[in-house]
């Protein structure tokens, strides 16, 4: 089947991904490295859905879409501000 | 008002889209589950003409095709960029033409979404920019994409003709 | 008919796993993170949007070429806010980017709007 070739490519990006958020040099490297491990993820949950020929699988790849970014914003909220709840209060930065 | 219709229209097709099944039941805990969420978005006040831009849609059929074929574009040069070399990394200020938020904010996202240049502030008429190499920063200084998302807003455009680098 | 489809379908596949591939070289290549930003939207908006225009060929008008719909927007509307946000992140805290000119240095220092207590 060729997908598996397709899905193969994708497990390898999401290796390299994997490399930099390991060596990456600080925490936003590592940020980054993850979301894109993420959005690969989603890919793979795809491409597999079709390879297996069960397409049901993309429900979790919209739900992995989604909870990754929002786990994204919710890390890099936390990096900045030592606090997942902090408000706006009068800051310029906000809620980033 | 429209904004809450086009929402609730929204999510009845996530609904449906999600669940794929016809039964009594499932139809009208769907309905609920939608009137609940419009009602809480009426009282957030994010179902608003910024947070729910319907009147941008028919503008938009003419925006989204040209966005999709300059990101196709960049895409192909940074990608020889990574391959073959030539990067390097710069910082640059844009004009925003755009006479509200809404319309500086899809200028901002549209920058960004297009690959090798990243929108890094927004402030007074101005985005600052990080652009990977010297075509694509040269490719935003042209302000072409300020003039299109301008005409998308139905704002009157850029005075001066091209953004200042 | 199935067999022309199927092809076009593997050709938009293989040129998003390109891309994708493409886009982690350079997550390992380029020199900062801010370069890397933009190695990362190479597979956020050409590899992602190639591999399901790939798959939507295959599935054709069904309900799961609509999910995949969903997923290719949900990926174009999130990416440039977590883009964005990152970058805002890295800037508070006084990551400069590599770039030639003390100008520009001065440019990129002067967005900044919050003082970070992380370390």
């Amino acid at each position: 089947m060729m997908y598996a070739a397709a899905a193969a490519g994708v497990v390898v990006t999401m290796l390299m991904a994997l490399v930099r958020a390991l060596i990456g040099p600080n925490i936003y490297n590592r940020i980054l490295a993850v979301n894109v491990f993420g959005t690969l993820s989603v890919m793979l949950i795809a491409i597999y859905g079709f390879v297996d020929g069960r397409p049901e699988f993309l429900d979790l790849a919209i739900v992995y879409a989604l909870i990754n970014f929002i786990g994204t914003i919710a890390v890099t909220k936390y990096v900045t501000f030592n606090d997942m709840g902090h408000g706006d209060d009068g800051d310029p930065a906000g809620d980033i | 008002m429209i904004q809450a219709i086009a929402l609730a229209a929204a999510l009845a097709g996530f609904w449906v889209l999600l669940s794929g099944y016809w039964l009594p039941l499932i139809i009208i805990l769907g309905v609920a589950s939608v009137l609940l969420c419009v009602f809480i978005a009426k009282r957030l006040e994010v179902a608003d003409r910024e947070g729910h831009p319907v009147h941008l849609t028919v503008p938009g059929l003419n925006y989204f095709p040209w966005l999709v074929k300059e990101i196709f574009v960049s895409n192909v040069i940074v990608a020889k960029a990574i391959l073959f070399g030539g990067v390097r990394p710069q910082v640059l200020r844009v004009k925003a033409s755009q006479s509200d938020e809404l319309g500086q904010t899809v200028y901002a996202n549209s920058i960004t979404l297009t690959p090798g240049t990243v929108s890094i502030d927004v402030e007074d008429n101005h985005i600052t920019v990080h652009a990977i190499m010297d075509d694509t920063a040269d490719g935003l200084r042209t302000g072409e994409m300020d003039q299109k998302v301008c005409k998308l807003m139905g704002d009157a455009g850029p005075q001066s003709g091209s953004a200042k680098a | 008919m199935a067999a022309v489809l199927d092809i076009v379908s593997w050709v938009f596949v293989v040129g998003g796993v390109v891309f994708c591939l493409i886009g982690g070289y350079g997550l390992l290549k380029l020199k900062d993170v801010y370069a890397r930003l933009h190695a990362a939207s190479l597979i956020d908006t050409l590899g992602v949007g190639l591999i399901l225009v790939g798959l939507m060929f295959q599935a054709g008008f069904t309900l799961v070429t609509a999910k995949l719909v969903l997923i290719l927007v949900f990926i174009f509307f999130t990416t440039p806010t977590a883009t964005h946000a990152l970058a805002r992140a890295a800037i508070n805290h006084d990551v400069l980017p590599e770039v030639d000119t003390e100008e520009e240095r001065e440019l990129v220092r002067s967005t900044k709007t919050h003082t970070g207590t992380a370390e």
